[in-house]
C-alpha cells in the first residue's frame, strides 16, 4: 500500500466556503506564528492572550484598533478596486505618501481658517496626488504594456524619498530639534476626533468608501466593465470595452483613494507630515484585500482584525519585550497562509491509498 | 467491421450525477466493446459530456460502477483514467495557449525524461500526422491557431497516447468535411486495431456513417441503445427529442436591398503577424445571407474580427451603411447594429465566470434601455430581457444567477446566439452559428437567421459546413489564403466539388463547369499548413 496526494481542480466554491477559508488561513497563520514565538522564547498562548487583552481589553485599545483600521480600510478598497480588474497595484504605500504630501502642500500654500474648506482642499489635493501617482503606472501599462507590479513598486520608493526630501529639507519644522517632520497643522486642517479618543472622522470616510466600492462594482456600468476585463479580457474587448482607457481610469482612482488614506492619516491622527508616518499600511492593505477576497464588507472586518494584530503587537513589544519583528513575522505568516489558501481554493486535495502496481 | 468482438472494454452501470438543480445523469447504463464505435446522441444538455467526463475521471459519480476490461475501477482523477487507457478529447479542449503544438502534445505524457527530446517528439508527431492525415505545424504556438486547428491538436494529443478507449466529444463540430473524413479514417483504423471509440456528435449523417451502435440520452436518462442498422435519421431525431423533427428549411426568395456591410480591398494581419486577409472585397446587402465558405484558418476569423471592429485592418476600408468605420472602436460598430457571433465562444464570446444575466448584458449594457442615469446598469431590465431570451432560445440553465460555465456546450452557444440575434441587428456576422447545437436547436437557429434576413438584416454566414452554407445562403463567397476565390451568385447551380476546388485555392474564373472532372479531386483539398512538412 502506498499513499498518494492528489490535486483536483475545484469547480465550484461558495461564499461560505470562501469565508471559511479566510478564517482557516488566519488560524493556520496564528499557529505557525506561535511556533515562531516559541523560538523567541515566549509562550504563544500567553502572547496571544496579551495581544488580545491589549487590543480589545479596554476602550483605549479598541479606539486604537479603529485608528489603525481606518487607513487599512481605505487603502484596502484602493487595491481591491484594481485587483478586481486583475491589475496588481502594489503601489498603495507610495500613493499614500504622495497623498499625504499633497495634503501637506495644501496646508502650506492654501491655508485657511475655515475647517470645511481646508479639509476639502486637502482631500482634493491628496486625491489628485495619489491619483497621478497611480496614473503613471497605468499609463506605462496602457501605452507600452509595462508590468504594473514593477512600476508601482518602484514608484513606492520614489514617493517615500520625495517625502523625505521635503521633511528633511524645505518643509522641516525649524523648532523640531532636527526631527524630520513638518510643523503641526493648524486646527482647521485637523479631522475632528471624538469619544475622547484618537478615533477620528476618517472612520466615516472609510465606511462611505466601502459602500461606494460595493455600489460601483455591483451596479454601475464601470463596475461591470472592470469585472468583465478581470474575468476575460478578450471577451471584454469583444464587448467593446476599452482596455487602455479603463486601465488609466482605474489606476487613477485606485491611486487617488490610497492618496486619501494618506491625507486621513496625517490630518486625523498625526497632525503633521513626518518620517515613517505609514508603517507599511499600503502593503498591509494588500493582505487585507486578499483575505477579504475583494469583498467590500470583508475588507472592513479584515481591516479591524489587522488593527487588533497591530495594536496587540505593540502590547507584545511593551509587555513581553519582544522585538518589532515579531509582529511582522505574524503578518508574514498570514500572507503565506493566504497564498496557500488560494491554492486550496482552486484545488481539492485528496489523500488516497493505492495498491502498488 | 461486422465481426464484432464481445470483449467489453468499458461497462458503466447505473451512473448518477447531479449538479445544482439538474440531474445530469440518472441511472445510465453504457458499454463499449472492443472494435466498435459507440455513439452518444442527445439534445443539448442531455448529459453526454457529463457521462464521458465521469468515464474519463474528471467527475466522480454519486452512484454507479465503472468496469474497465473486466476490472472494477474508481477514478479519482483524469490521471487514473489515462492510466487505464482512456483518452478523451473534450468538447472544450484544454490546451496551453502559450506553448507550441508539440509541447502541448507532450504535456502530461508519462515517462518523459526531464529534458524533452524535441526532435524525437516532433518527428513522432509528424509521423502520426501523416498516418492519420491530420495536419498542424508542430512548431506553432497554440494562441496563433484557429479553433479548427486547435481541435486537430487536441485529437493529435490523444492519438499520440494510443488510448485503448478514445472518447471524442463533438470533435467534428469545427472540422471541415475533408478533415472529418480523415478523422473517420483514423477512427476506423483504431477500431480495426481492436480499440474502442466513443463518439459524440449532433450531425446525424456522420453518426450513421461511423457508428456501430448508438445510445440515445434524453434529459439525463437513457432512451435506448440500438445497432446502427436499425437507425434512420428520422428515428434517431425522434428518440432524441421525443417528437417528430422536420429536416427542412423554408427559404423564401427575397430581393436584397441596399448594401449594409461592405469591405473594400481589406488587408488584415493575423496574430502571427503575417497577412491573413489579402485585398478582400465583399458586399452584404439587406435581406440577404451571404455565405463565406472556406477551410478554417484561411483568414475568416481575421476578416470577421475586422468587420466587427475588433481588429484594425492594415489597408482598405469597412463601410456600414455606407459610412467608413475602419479604425473606429468596437463600440461604434455595435451602435451601428453589427452583431458578431465569433468562432471562439468560450474565449471571446462569453465570460464563463459571470452569470447568465451578465453574459446577456455583455454586449448590451451600454444601450439606453439597460442604463439608468447614464452610469448605472439597469439590472432589472437586463434580468427581464434575459428571462425572455433564455425562454425563447431554450437555454437549459440552473438559474439566471448561476455562472455560464455551468451550461452544457450547446446551451452556451444558444446563450450567445440569443444575445447577438436579438434587438434587430442591421448586420449579423455569424461564424459557425450552429456549432454544437442539437437537431432542433440547429433548425431553430437557421429559422431565426432567415427571419432576421426577411426582416431586413444583412447576414454574413461563415461556416465550414458546406451543406449549411449552400442551403442557407443567397450568394456564396469562397475564401482561400485570405483571398476571394470567387463569388457564386446562384448556390443551387454550383456543385460541392466546384466549391471544394475553390476552397483549395482555384479561382472561380479558372475553371469551366466540365473542368472539375479532369483529374483534380476536391478530396485533395488540404489545410494550408500542409507545406510546412518538415521543420527540422
Ligand atoms: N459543472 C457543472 N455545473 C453545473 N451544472 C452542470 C455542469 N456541467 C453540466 N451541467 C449541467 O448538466 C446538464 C448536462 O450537461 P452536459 O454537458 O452533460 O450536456 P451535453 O449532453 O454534453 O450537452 P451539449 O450537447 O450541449 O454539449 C446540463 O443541464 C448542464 O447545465
Ligand atoms: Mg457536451
Amino acid at each position: 500500500m502506498r499513499y498518494r496526494i492528489l490535486f483536483k481542480k475545484r469547480y465550484n466554491s461558495t461564499f461560505l466556503f470562501e469565508g471559511f477559508l479566510s478564517l482557516l488561513s488566519v488560524i493556520a497563520a496564528l499557529f505557525f506564528a506561535g511556533i515562531a514565538l516559541k523560538l523567541f522564547g515566549v509562550s504563544p498562548v500567553r502572547a496571544y492572550a496579551a495581544m488580545f487583552r491589549g487590543a480589545l481589553g479596554s476602550w483605549y485599545g479598541v479606539g486604537e484598533v479603529i485608528v489603525k483600521a481606518i487607513p487599512l480600510i481605505i487603502a484596502g478598497v484602493a487595491v481591491a478596486l484594481a485587483f478586481r480588474m486583475k491589475i496588481w497595484n502594489i503601489g498603495a504605500e507610495g500613493q499614500i505618501y504622495i497623498g499625504a504630501l499633497a495634503a501637506t502642500a495644501a496646508v502650506r500654500f492654501l491655508s485657511t481658517g475655515n475647517q470645511f474648506v481646508m479639509l476639502s482642499t486637502m482631500v482634493a489635493a491628496a486625491f489628485l496626488g495619489g491619483g497621478i501617482w497611480g496614473y503613471l503606472a497605468g499609463f506605462l501599462k496602457a501605452r507600452w504594456n509595462v508590468n504594473e507590479i514593477i512600476t508601482t513598486l518602484m514608484l513606492n520608493y520614489i514617493a517615500i524619498h520625495l517625502v523625505e526630501y521635503f521633511i528633511y529639507g524645505p518643509w522641516r519644522d525649524p523648532s523640531s530639534l532636527g526631527f524630520p517632520m513638518t510643523a503641526p497643522f493648524p486646527a482647521s486642517a485637523r479631522l475632528p476626533q471624538f469619544f475622547d479618543s484618537r478615533v477620528h472622522m476618517g472612520i466615516f470616510a472609510a465606511i462611505l468608501l466601502i459602500m461606494a466600492f460595493r455600489l460601483v462594482i455591483r451596479w454601475t456600468r464601470w463596475g461591470f466593465e472592470i469585472r468583465a476585463i478581470g474575468d476575460n479580457p478578450k471577451a471584454a474587448r469583444y464587448a467593446g470595452i476599452r482596455y487602455g482607457r479603463n486601465i488609466l481610469l482605474l489606476m487613477f482612482m485606485s491611486g487617488a483613494i490610497a492618496g486619501v488614506a494618506g491625507m486621513v492619516e496625517i490630518s486625523g491622527l498625526q497632525g503633521r507630515l513626518q518620517h515613517g508616518f505609514s508603517p507599511g499600511y499600503g502593503y498591509t492593505a494588500i493582505i487585507v484585500a486578499w483575505l477579504a477576497r475583494l469583498n467590500p464588507w470583508g475588507i472592513l472586518i479584515v481591516a479591524f482584525f489587522m488593527g487588533v494584530l497591530l495594536v496587540g503587537g505593540d502590547t507584545l513589544q511593551i509587555v513581553m519585550r519582544l522585538p518589532v519583528a515579531s509582529v511582522q513575522v505574524i503578518q508574514g505568516c498570514i500572507l503565506f497562509a493566504v497564498l496557500a489558501s488560494e491554492f486550496i481554493r482552486n484545488y481539492r486535495i485528496q489523500i488516497v491509498k493505492r495498491e502498488r502496481e | 467491421m461486422k465481426s464484432r468482438n464481445d470483449r467489453y472494454l468499458a461497462v458503466m452501470k447505473g451512473i448518477e450525477k447531479s449538479f445544482v438543480g439538474v440531474n445530469a445523469n440518472e441511472g445510465i447504463d453504457f458499454d463499449l466493446r472492443s472494435g466498435e464505435v459507440h455513439t452518444l446522441l442527445g439534445e443539448n444538455g442531455a448529459g453526454k459530456s457529463t457521462l464521458m467526463n465521469i468515464l474519463s475521471g474528471l467527475y466522480t459519480p454519486e452512484n454507479g460502477s465503472i468496469t474497465i476490461d473486466g476490472e472494477k475501477k474508481t477514478f479519482k482523477s483524469p490521471r487514473d483514467a489515462i492510466d487505464s487507457g482512456i483518452g478523451m478529447v473534450h468538447q472544450h479542449f484544454m490546451l496551453v495557449p502559450t506553448q507550441t503544438v508539440w509541447e502541448n502534445v507532450a504535456l502530461g505524457l508519462k515517462g518523459l525524461p526531464f529534458v524533452l527530446r524535441k526532435r524525437e517528439i516532433i518527428s513522432n508527431v509528424l509521423a502520426i500526422q501523416d498516418r492519420y492525415g491530420i495536419h498542424v505545424d508542430p512548431l506553432a504556438p497554440i494562441w496563433q491557431l484557429s479553433i479548427g486547428e486547435q481541435q486537430r491538436v487536441a485529437i493529435l494529443k490523444m492519438l499520440y497516447r494510443k488510448a485503448d478507449i478514445l472518447i471524442l466529444d463533438e470533435p467534428t463540430a469545427v472540422l471541415i468535411p475533408q478533415e472529418t473524413r480523415a478523422l473517420f479514417a483514423t477512427i476506423r483504423q483504431m477500431v480495426a486495431e481492436e480499440h474502442g471509440v466513443i463518439f459524440i456528435s449532433h450531425k446525424l449523417d456522420e453518426v450513421l456513417d461511423i457508428s456501430d451502435r448508438i445510445t440515445i440520452l434524453r434529459k439525463g436518462r437513457k432512451v435506448a441503445t440500438i445497432p446502427v442498422e436499425n437507425a434512420t435519421k428520422e428515428s434517431l431525431a425522434e428518440m432524441m427529442v421525443g417528437r417528430k423533427v422536420v429536416f427542412q428549411i423554408d427559404k423564401t426568395l427575397q430581393n436584397p436591398g441596399r448594401v449594409v456591410l461592405e469591405a473594400k480591398d481589406l488587408t488584415v494581419r493575423g496574430p502571427r503577424g503575417r497577412i491573413s486577409v489579402n485585398g478582400f472585397s465583399i458586399e452584404v446587402r439587406q435581406r440577404e445571407i451571404l455565405g463565406l465558405a472556406g477551410v478554417s484558418g484561411n483568414g475568416q476569423e481575421e476578416l470577421c474580427d475586422s468587420l466587427a471592429g475588433l481588429r484594425k485592418p492594415e489597408v482598405g476600408s469597412i463601410l456600414i451603411d455606407g459610412v467608413p468605420l475602419e479604425g473606429e472602436p468596437a463600440r461604434t460598430f455595435q451602435r451601428r447594429g453589427v452583431s458578431y457571433i465569433p468562432a471562439d465562444r468560450l474565449g471571446t464570446g462569453l465570460v464563463t465566470g459571470m452569470n447568465i444575466r451578465e453574459n446577456i448584458a455583455l454586449r448590451k449594457f451600454w444601450r439606453k434601455e439597460f442604463t439608468r442615469f447614464h452610469i448605472f446598469v439597469h439590472w432589472e431590465n437586463i434580468a427581464g430581457r434575459t428571462g425572455q431570451l433564455v425562454e425563447r432560445y431554450g437555454v437549459l440553465n440552473p438559474g439566471l444567477g448561476y455562472p455560464a460555465r455551468m451550461l452544457s456546450g450547446g446551451n452556451l452557444q444558444k446563450l450567445m446566439l440569443a444575445r447577438e440575434l436579438s434587438d434587430d441587428p442591421r448586420a449579423v456576422i455569424a461564424v459557425q452559428p450552429t456549432w454544437g447545437l442539437d437537431v432542433s436547436a440547429t433548425q431553430f437557429v437557421r429559422e431565426t437567421l432567415l427571419e432576421q434576413r426577411d426582416r431586413g438584416a444583412a447576414i454574413l454566414l461563415v461556416s465550414d459546413d458546406l451543406e449549411e452554407i449552400l442551403s442557407m445562403s443567397d450568394r456564396v463567397a469562397v475564401i482561400h489564403n485570405g483571398r476571394l476565390m470567387g463569388l457564386v451568385e446562384n448556390p443551387d447551380r454550383v456543385t460541392e466539388e466546384q466549391m471544394g476546388l475553390m476552397m483549395a485555392g482555384t479561382r472561380l474564373d479558372e475553371f469551366s463547369p466540365q473542368d472539375h472532372e479532369s483529374g483534380k479531386s476536391p478530396g485533395k483539398a488540404v489545410p494550408e499548413n500542409h507545406e510546412i512538412q518538415d521543420p527540422l
